[in-house]
């Protein structure tokens, strides 16, 4: 839900004059993009944030609920420890202060709102005043990070595609009510979509590296809000519109670009943003205006009477610090060190992502080459888990033959397929049986590739498929070599480039 | 016992003459049966419920079974509960499973929990028979039992007049012998004003004492359920079962259930008994009366009378009739006819809300809800809820200072005896004033009781509340036995 | 003290109730919370500046539960006992003039 106290992202008609400033190739036509994000994840607990009802996605309708769930007379919420330790590890990850907190209701009513009341937090969140680096050591405050109970699911029947506008009636699941989200709230420091879609990809990251949450965009266990305003720099920030709906990454980037056009574009014909949410309609590629914000709900904060106050304590807190897996950005950096490759490098990013990179820091553990096993890796291991099934000392030894020239690069890319096909093997011994190790394969590469440039015509027919024409491919060979080669070593070889 | 003097009322409010303690024991081994403590009740029922309109629901049925289960249970020489055979009535706002919670309202009429609330299953466990659910002033907010959505409740000790409330259906049940004892909730008075009007030993504990889990919240920083029961030692066997922690409430408070029935037997010597100097005024005559016959009997037994005084007592009301209607505004917008309860269709989602909502509430619970409302809403906080808070601060200091001086304060319950029918309804402000003494320990979180001591006016019975600390269970329980023993 | 209550004020907040009042009920409501608040002019004699709000009167902290699951109520007890339910869901009137 929306963040309660005014120091929320992107201010409107504040005089803030902003300390972050945009490069000059950054600028719109001279505007200043100005985007505050609001991300809501769901935590990866096992029951609700105050039930012991399940926190699961996917199943039947209304077959995770309990009376608190559902809002029944006389239930009462009882806070789930394991949801704080998550949501600290969250914190302390965007480098935020812990702090002794307290959980407010905001009222309003919706048909998923079970009690007519949000429990979240208000002026006291549980995380407060941390940042994120995106690559490129760009620093984004973090102005808050609290806990707060998910709604349920409206399904909105009759009318047109589902949607609410001129549906029949609407139909309500409770399962997702009163799962436990964390609501980070960004600083208004982002002055350009890219940054943005860095922005959630670090944050996404980091909630995997934690362990905080699954982050699925796509079945809304994270979910974005954007602020986006415009200004002239040095001039106070401009009116902020909020976004909402933005399922994806690549959402969260045109939706900005969109709406920073627009305001721009009414902003230079005469007009004036008014301060409103809007809606991301990402079929049409456009915002829609959901609602101005003189209409906006009273929410009736008040402290909520059925919680104590939350107070980690120091122990605690340095409990879960000290607990905290390595973080994408130092991960990054020490893969990039181990082999080579630039921090900031797609292969090095991926491969951290994934969450791989424990497993190339053990290719070199058993001498492998780490910047063959990073190429390996990124290329054959996408649909492989965090830790690949192919055991690090196969990688190796197929880094080590590669890099000695016991195998040409097409060479080394066939058997990795081998490997990945099988879950691992004796990569000598699959050498062998392709015939890669009778010669220098180095030198017999080039000789192939010589045979290929000579005769291009038989080389197209063979890579079509001509069985045949390989056999003037290989006489070649033979003559260039003077019969040193082994013939099964330069079908396989030619086999392998055909197949590449 | 008799908790009057001398009236042919009293008799015949306790016609039963059974008490929690001695049913229990004699059902327990087996001297007398559970169906027949369960008949005499039904009985009682039969004759005058028609006229007292005590409860919402009577389970007469499920109660036979029970009883008929408890005495087989004796028979086979199983354990049975302290309670074993104890005839209980609930008051309609704890959730019973499978049985019709209403608390008076027309917007929950005929709807059943799916579960139990934890006072309910702590005294299941422990062998209670639970006889029916108890008339309230709508969602407890009253103080005369006239708000029911079913009609009001009459007092068995003179039927033209009030039983108190909110929880007057629980206290008629008792007075009138339908049950031997039965639990309220009290969230400015709504235990101990009845029980005064009708003679009763009633408690409200310190707030996290008894678990609220289940319980139909009102205001939820004030809220607590208690017994109401002839004896003073029958409450105390009843506390012993009820309070005590629960995981289910987060305000719970982490001790297990105090132990009282062994306080009863030591007296009140030594014990000083704070008396306020500086005590709201219009309580009648008959009732400062009793006041005074009271301070007399305790120092009798060899208490000490200390003055205390209590500057921000008479803002208690202030305060109340806004943080309570605050609070009560977020707990009942769940009454919103998606899930449970009354819905009146209309043809989109907000004026099917309103429709509702305007036609499952009665008057009392509309105006609080909108002064509650009003009182959180945007511009306002501030001035009324946030100063609210503040006065609740100054009312547990005043305590916190009156309590450095004396171990319990003695103050009248209600500032007279049960009044007549229609005496108080057409004035909001009049019917408010019943609590003033009652509602300042609800703000501070104390426990607080109400004993019956001697009568007033018409023969009617005077209640005298008994005031102690945070926890101090135990040394009130000992001035209200000696209070007892005094009649 | 914020202006005496109207007419007007009393609507708002029987919209922000979701409470359909009537006129007469209107009328009364103005006239009854005015009379509340009046009493509640009391409080003005008192110095609250350096008084801190109380809350919660017993003050206790960090009450958390272990994440274990407990079996969810029946669905079909559950969807029995609501005023419409269709599809394994609660069912409710068409929402209008709310944001998706
Ligand atoms: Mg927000
Ligand atoms: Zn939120």
């Amino acid at each position: 839900m929306t963040t309660p106290v005014n120091t929320s992202s992107g201010a409107s008609a504040s005089v803030n004059l902003s300390s972050i400033v945009a490069t000059a190739e950054q600028l719109i036509d001279g505007w200043e993009l100005v985007v505050g994000l609001e991300v809501h994840v769901e935590l990866a607990t096992k029951t609700k944030l105050f039930s012991a009802s399940a926190n699961r996605f996917g199943d039947e309708p209304n077959t995770h609920i309990d009376p608190v769930t559902l809002g029944l007379p006389g239930a009462l919420p009882v806070l789930n420890r394991h949801a704080v330790e998550l949501a600290m590890r969250l914190g302390l990850a965007l480098n935020c202060r812990v702090q002794p907190c307290t959980f407010h209701r905001k009222n309003y009513f919706y048909p998923d709102l079970p009690k007519a009341y949000q429990i979240s937090q208000y002026d006291q969140p549980l995380n407060i005043d941390g940042w994120l680096m995106l690559p490129g050591d760009v620093r984004i405050g973090v102005e808050r990070a609290h806990l707060e109970e998910d709604t349920g699911k409206s399904t909105h029947a009759g009318g047109a595609e589902g949607r609410i506008q001129g549906s029949d009636y609407s139909l309500i699941d409770f399962n997702r009510a009163g799962v436990p989200l964390v609501e980070i709230v960004s600083r208004p420091d982002i002055r350009t979509s890219d940054q943005a879609k860095q922005y959630v990809s670090e944050l996404r990251g980091i909630l995997l590296a934690v362990g905080a949450s699954d982050a699925k965009m796509e079945e809304g266990s994270m979910r974005c809000d954007v602020n986006v305003s415009v200004h002239k720099p040095g001039t106070p920030f401009g009116t902020r519109c909020e976004i909402k709906n933005v399922n994806s990454i690549r959402s969260v980037g045109r939706a900005i670009d969109y709406e920073a056009r627009r305001q721009i574009d009414l902003i230079n014909s005469g007009g004036v943003v008014k301060q409103q949410t809007l809606h991301w309609d990402d079929v049409a590629g456009r915002t829609n205006v959901l609602r101005t914000k003189e209409d906006a709900d009273d929410y009736r904060y008040f402290l909520e009477p059925d919680l104590v106050p939350l107070a980690p304590d120091a122990a605690w807190i340095e409990r879960v610090r000290a607990a905290l897996p390595p973080l994408p950005a130092a991960r990054r950096a020490a893969l990039a060190t181990l082999t080579g490759a630039g921090k900031e490098s797609e292969s090095v990013a991926v491969i951290v992502e994934r969450g791989q990179d424990e497993y190339i820091s053990a290719v070199a553990k058993v001498g492998g080459d780490a910047a063959r096993a990073l190429i390996y890796v990124q290329q054959a291991f996408a649909e492989e888990p965090a830790t690949p099934r192919v055991p690090a000392g196969d990688i190796a030894a197929l880094s080590l033959m590669e890099k000695n020239a016991k195998l040409t690069s097409t060479q080394a890319k066939t058997l990795l397929a081998e490997l990945v096909t099988n879950g691992g093997g004796d990569v000598l011994a699959m050498a062998k049986a392709k015939g890669f190790e009778a010669m220098a394969t180095g030198a017999l590469e080039s000789i192939v590739d010589q045979a290929i440039a000579a005769d291009p015509q038989a080389w197209a027919k063979y890579k079509a498929g001509e069985q045949k024409a390989i056999g003037a491919l290989v006489g070649a060979v033979m003559k260039l070599s003077a019969g040193k080669a082994d013939g099964k070593a330069v079908t396989a070889l030619l086999q392998a480039k055909a197949s590449s | 016992m008799s908790p009057t003097q001398g009236t042919g009322r009293a008799d015949r409010a306790h016609s039963a003459g059974r008490t929690v303690v001695d049913i229990a024991a004699a059902v327990a081994n087996g001297s007398l049966s559970a169906v027949a403590v369960l008949e005499e009740n039904l009985a009682a029922i039969a004759a005058r419920e028609s006229e007292v309109h005590a409860f919402n629901l009577v389970t007469a049925d499920r109660a036979r079974e029970r009883a008929t289960q408890i005495d087989a249970d004796v028979q086979a020489g199983k354990k049975v509960g302290r309670l074993a055979g104890v005839t209980i009535a609930l008051k309609d706002n704890m959730c019973t499973r499978g049985v019709e919670t209403t608390c008076s309202s027309k917007i929950l009429a005929g709807w059943k929990p799916p579960y139990d609330a934890t006072v309910v299953r702590r005294l299941a466990d422990e062998g209670a028979v639970f006889v029916g659910k108890t008339n309230l002033d709508e969602f407890a907010m009253g103080s005369s039992t006239e708000n029911s959505a079913f009609g009001p409740t009459r007092n068995p000790l003179d039927t033209s007049r009030v039983p108190g409330g909110s929880s007057g259906g629980s206290a008629a049940a008792v007075a009138a012998g339908f049950a031997t004892a039965s639990l309220g909730s009290d969230t400015g008075g709504s235990i101990r004003q009845p029980a005064a009007l009708c003679g009763l030993v009633g408690v409200k504990p310190t707030y996290g004492m008894v678990s609220r889990q289940g319980l139909v919240a009102f205001g939820s920083s004030l809220d607590q359920i208690g017994p109401f029961t002839t004896t003073v030692a029958d409450a105390a066997l009843m506390m012993e079962v009820i309070a005590g922690h629960d995981p289910l409430d987060s305000t719970s408070l982490p001790q297990p259930a105090p132990m009282l029935t062994g306080e009863l037997s030591k007296g009140v010597q030594g014990m000083r008994i704070g008396r306020i100097t500086d005590m709201p005024e219009g309580s009648s005559p008959d009732v400062l009366a009793q006041l005074e016959a009271a301070f007399d009997a305790l120092r009798a037994a060899g208490a000490t009378v200390v003055d205390v005084q209590m500057p921000s007592m008479l803002y208690g009301l202030t305060a109340y009739y806004l943080v309570a209607p605050a609070e009560a505004s977020s707990n009942l917008a769940r009454f919103d006819g998606v899930r449970y309860g009354l819905r009146v269709d209309a043809k989109d989602l907000n004026s099917m809300y309103g429709a509702t909502r305007a036609a499952g509430f009665g008057d009392e619970v509309k105006r609080r809800i909108m002064l509650g409302t009003y009182a959180l809403s945007a511009g306002y906080y501030d001035a009324y809820y946030g100063k609210a808070l503040k006065v609740r601060r100054l009312i547990a200091d005043d305590f916190a200072q009156a309590y450095t001086k004396c171990d319990a304060i003695l103050t009248p319950t209600s500032p007279t005896v049960a009044f007549k029918f229609g005496d108080k309804t057409s004035n909001p402000l009049a019917m408010y004033l019943c609590d003033v003494f009652t509602i300042p320990t609800n703000l501070a979180g104390h426990a607080a009781m109400s004993v019956p001591f001697g009568t007033g006016e018409a023969g009617l019975p005077v209640g005298v509340q008994i005031l102690a600390p945070a926890l101090g269970e135990a040394p009130m329980f000992r001035v209200a036995a000696e209070l007892e023993r005094a009649q | 003290m914020p202006e005496p209550i109207s007419r007007e004020t009393v609507q708002k907040v029987a919209r922000l109730a979701r409470l359909d009042l009537n006129d007469a009920e209107v009328e009364r409501m103005t006239q009854q919370l005015a009379g509340m608040l009046e009493h509640f002019r009391d409080v003005d004699a008192l110095d609250l500046s350096n008084v801190e709000p109380l809350t919660q009167p017993i003050p206790l902290s960090n009450v958390l539960r272990d994440d274990v699951v407990a079996p969810s109520l029946d669905r079909d007890e559950v969807l029995g006992s609501a005023p419409a339910a269709q599809d394994g869901r609660f069912r409710v009137p068409p929402i209008v003039g709310f944001e998706e």
